[in-house]
């Protein structure tokens, strides 16, 4: 036979991949079913295979079972379920059809998330009698988040409702209002019997007043997955091929847009700019490839390219990240474990990734949000993960091929989920990124605390050093990471050219501020002791630090107190005037209006205050938003 | 040399498929450190043959071909393989269960399933270990067998070869997971999603040589438990009253001669194969006896290692 007469030559459609979706009860077998034989796929042999089991199985002779043409497996034909997805071809004259049947129990969204995450078309069926129900929304919610294109209503056993217009149309318009929210490219409702054979490959005469496609006819005109011209160059290097010295060929499968030998391309991670030169196939060179194609390019430049690069359009490159936020499913029995570590597949390339903040769970009958802190088999959630490099994507809903990703158990090696991104968590410059492996939060989770700064102010002999020894102390048995900068050893070294007056107080309180901003970053708790009489010099401190790290500690004891104690003998130097500007004496200390807390000297023990403090940081702890 | 587009009058559902299947052969070239290419000498191993060509020009394929010789091919068939071997220069490994050969294992002496499990399936463990291969290509398609239809194109294997159905990896876009523990082996089939008339239009396209036993010619057979037997070499002994017949017949898939049967048919050119399937009513499949012994026998050979 010539070629140029094979139908999908001549109306230049590749295959469909479709996705059927809903029950036994919903006659989903029986419309594969139908399908299957009406164009002509099942052999005699087949359906004389199933006729004997459905008559050992004590069925009636004449009614062949349709699922048993179906269910591929021993244990599914025992049991009368359906354990995993199967895939079937078919093809009427004028197209091919790949169909991926995926079953409708507990293993439901593993199972329809795989067929959907290839499918351009999701057939939905539900029942005539019963409409629009969960189980319909929740195939909608699911095919919108793997981003299924394109959806065909079956209002399937319209027999059973009198071959109603009604009620059909109600349904149509319950599932249209629905799918709107989604913004799906085309929905197509049909009405049908596929017992009876109704609108499935031929018209119905009991419904004269439908006269739109049949199933077959809706599935044959289907344009299939679409690609804008905008679509830019994508394309992951699976393989180098170097079969001689003279020859580099970066082979792979076009991922999305097209290529013509003379485009500039980048590589990335290296992200290196060069020209392609060649496109290599079998066949002879090509002028274009496209998406879906397998090829081999030949660069102008010596690139250092290898198996994992992205090679992307010059001028719309892909993003880069090692940080997003994705939606992630999860397909194993043991649930993801937030911070521990994954193997993350996305184009050809590998990373090791981490889950670093479940966000919520995704209900997928509601689409509502969830708190949760796991997300076990079959439960959708939104989360930020982080990788131990970067690497080049696109958002899924732009491209597919370099916005999905798998992760696998480092240790089992399962296919434990199967992610979205959205978007990077950082879209901002080189230097944000030049933090990003290791940064405050992380040093902070790593030391198993929250970094602050407990700003112990109050007179000179008020407790002020004693207590952020006492408060250390505990810190310290409890497992926690701190310091304590006190401001006599301060002055004796990084402050050691200031004096008193006000403006070197201001420098003084402005250094310990800037150091233990440092130290805060570096994931510790900061524990800063000193007089800092102004509140001007406390609140600039407490500005430099992020919202919530700058804890103020008043020490309150009263003057005769202190100078009662005079541990230093400052204040019988100060009152015999041999120190000049003594806070209390002849400078004012200003009492603090908001300190987060007040420890009266004077009134309890070291230990008891410090417990305080101590029961303060761990409360702030589990109520602190993640930063 | 350099062409407009690859459909220029080709058909995109090919050129679809082939595409897939270059894309699965490159990541077992690139994941897997032995992987060997089962060849069969048939249809299937003809067109994946042409594929791994593809997938690696103008490099050399990085892998061996494998046949599992159970010494009871058609004559024919030998002769297209040791012709293939020839001419493209691909490394070929045959191996022989030879402890089965000595103990006389044979179709007409121990019936269909422990020949085929002896011979085969043992054989072809055998021969996996002996060379330990990580990963084994093989040319079976979802449309052959129903317990297929749910086999992933990267199926794993337990270190004792054995298929577990209900726990399969998902298989998400392409993002295929090659991953192996200890003593696991990956089996691929990069022709899942073609049918037996992909395959045969495919040949048609690429003008690839397959053995002559699938064309038409008169032969000499005997009807045997409803299926056409070929009298191919004197090891098959008739039964008292059988006498060979001369009939115009073809094979549509080709295994060990005692347990392949023919059909009649006058297509005796790729052509005419074509439109003769696209006029079938009956599958591949039902003229090979070992799929017949049992309901889902297939299946319980697909766990025991069988392709």
């Amino acid at each position: 036979m010539p070629e140029g007469s094979e139908p999908d030559v001549r109306t230049g459609k590749g295959i469909l991949r479709v996705l059927t979706c809903g029950s036994v009860d919903d006659g989903k077998s029986t419309l594969i079913g139908r399908l299957l034989l009406e164009t002509g796929q099942v052999f005699r042999d087949q359906l004389e295979q199933a006729a004997d089991e459905s008559r050992r199985r004590g069925g009636r002779d004449a009614d062949v079972d349709l699922a048993l043409l179906l269910d591929g497996l021993q244990a599914e034909r025992e049991q009368g379920i359906t354990v995993d997805v199967a895939y079937r071809r078919f093809a009427t004259g004028r197209r091919s059809f790949i169909l991926a049947d995926a079953p409708g129990h507990e293993q439901f969204t593993r199972n329809m998330a795989t067929g959907a995450s290839t499918a351009d078309l999701a057939v939905v069926l539900v029942d005539a009698r019963k409409g629009v129900v969960t189980q319909t929304r929740r195939h909608c919610n699911i095919l919108s988040l793997v981003g299924v294109p394109r959806l065909l209503l079956a209002v399937n056993k319209m027999d059973l409702v009198g071959w109603s217009e009604a009620i059909h149309q109600a349904i149509a318009d319950d599932f249209r209002a629905y799918a709107d929210r989604f913004g799906f490219e085309g929905v197509v409702c049909i009405p049908l019997s596929a017992c009876i054979g109704d609108n499935v490959a031929l018209p119905s005469s009991s419904m004269p007043w439908y006269r739109g496609p049949t199933v077959l006819e809706a599935l044959e005109a289907e344009p299939g997955r679409t690609e804008s011209e905008a679509v830019a160059f994508r394309m992951p290097v699976q393989r180098v091929c170097r079969p001689n010295s003279g020859f580099r060929g970066l082979a792979g499968t076009v991922a999305a847009g097209r290529v013509r030998p003379g485009d500039k391309v980048r590589v990335f991670p290296a992200d290196e700019v060069a020209t392609v030169a060649r496109i290599v196939t079998f066949d002879g060179d090509l002028e274009e490839a496209k998406r879906g194609d397998a090829t081999t390019l030949v660069l102008a430049e010596d690139v250092d390219a290898s198996r994992g690069d992205l090679i992307a359009d010059h001028a719309s490159p892909p993003q880069e990240s090692d940080q997003f936020a994705c939606r992630l499913i999860w397909l194993d029995r043991a649930a993801l474990v937030p911070e521990r570590q994954y193997l993350m597949r996305i184009g050809t390339g590998t990373a090791i990734a981490q889950v670093t903040k479940l966000k919520h769970r995704i209900n997928v009958d509601s689409l509502e949000h969830v708190s949760a802190s796991m997300l076990g088999l079959n439960e959708i959630g939104s989360c930020n993960i982080m990788l131990d490099r970067r690497v080049a994507f696109d958002p899924y809903r732009e491209v597919r091929e370099t916005g999905g990703f798998i992760l696998i158990d480092r240790y089992t090696l399962a296919t434990v989920g199967a992610g979205m991104i959205d978007f990077s968590l950082w879209r901002a410059s080189n230097l944000t990124r030049h933090t990003l492996a290791v940064d405050k939060r992380t040093r902070a989770v790593q030391k198993n605390q929250t970094a602050c700064v407990l700003w112990f102010t109050g007179l000179s002999g008020a407790g002020k050093s004693t207590m952020a020894n006492a408060v250390e102390r505990q810190l310290f048995a409890d497992g926690r990471h701190s310091y304590v900068l006190d401001g006599d050893n301060v002055r004796f070294g990084l402050n050691r050219d200031l004096g008193f007056t006000e403006a070197d107080r201001a420098e003084n309180i402005r250094r310990f501020a800037e150091v233990a901003k440092l130290f805060v970053d570096a994931g510790l708790i900061v524990l800063v002791s000193a007089i800092s009489p102004f509140r001007a010099e406390r609140r600039m401190a407490r500005e430099m630090m992020e919202p919530g790290e700058f804890i103020e500690v008043f020490v309150d004891a009263p003057i005769e107190v202190c100078e009662a104690r005079d541990m230093k003998g400052l204040y019988r130097k100060a009152r015999r005037g041999e120190i000049k500007n003594f806070t209390g004496i002849d400078s004012p200390y200003e009492i603090p209006e908001h300190a987060e807390i007040t420890l009266k000297t004077a009134e309890s023990d070291p230990d008891t205050l410090a417990s305080r403090i101590i029961e303060y940081l761990r409360s702030r702890e589990s109520t602190a938003p993640e930063t | 040399m350099t062409r407009g587009s690859v459909h220029d009058g080709r058909s995109r559902r090919l050129h679809a498929l082939e595409a897939e299947s270059i894309e699965i052969l490159r990541e077992v070239g690139a994941a897997f450190e032995r992987p060997v290419m089962l060849y069969s000498i048939g249809k299937d191993s003809g067109v994946m043959l042409r594929l791994a060509e593809k997938a690696f020009f103008p490099g050399r394929m990085p892998f061996p071909l494998l046949h599992v010789d159970t010494t009871w091919k058609f004559p024919e068939m030998y002769a297209h393989r040791d012709q293939m071997a020839t001419e493209t220069g691909f490394e070929l490994i045959v191996h022989v269960n030879h402890e089965g050969l000595a103990r006389g294992i044979g179709p007409f002496t121990h019936g269909s399933g422990l020949h085929t499990d002896v011979m085969k399936t043992q054989a072809l463990l055998q021969a996996l270990d002996r060379h330990r291969v990580d990963a084994a290509i093989a040319g079976a398609r979802r449309d052959e067998e129903m317990s297929r239809a749910k086999e992933r194109i990267f199926s794993l294997r337990s270190s004792a070869h054995r298929w577990d159905p209900r726990d399969q990896r998902p298989e998400f876009w392409h993002l295929y997971n090659t991953g192996l523990g200890p003593g696991e082996t990956m089996r691929v089939f990069p022709l899942s999603n073609w049918t037996e008339l992909d395959v045969w239009q495919y040949i048609e396209q690429e003008s690839i040589p397959v053995v002559p036993l699938y064309f038409s010619a008169v032969r000499p057979v005997v009807r045997r438990d409803g299926m056409l037997i070929m009298v191919a070499d004197d090891r098959m002994e008739l039964a008292p009253g059988e006498t060979p017949v001369r009939k115009r017949v073809r094979f549509r898939s080709l295994g060990c001669y005692p347990l392949t049967g023919a059909v009649e048919s006058d297509a005796d050119t790729v052509g005419a194969i074509v439109r003769e399937l696209k006029s079938a009513t009956h599958s591949e499949r039902r003229d090979r006896a070992i799929d017949h012994d049992r309901q889902a026998s297939m299946e319980q050979k697909k766990q025991e290692g069988y392709f």
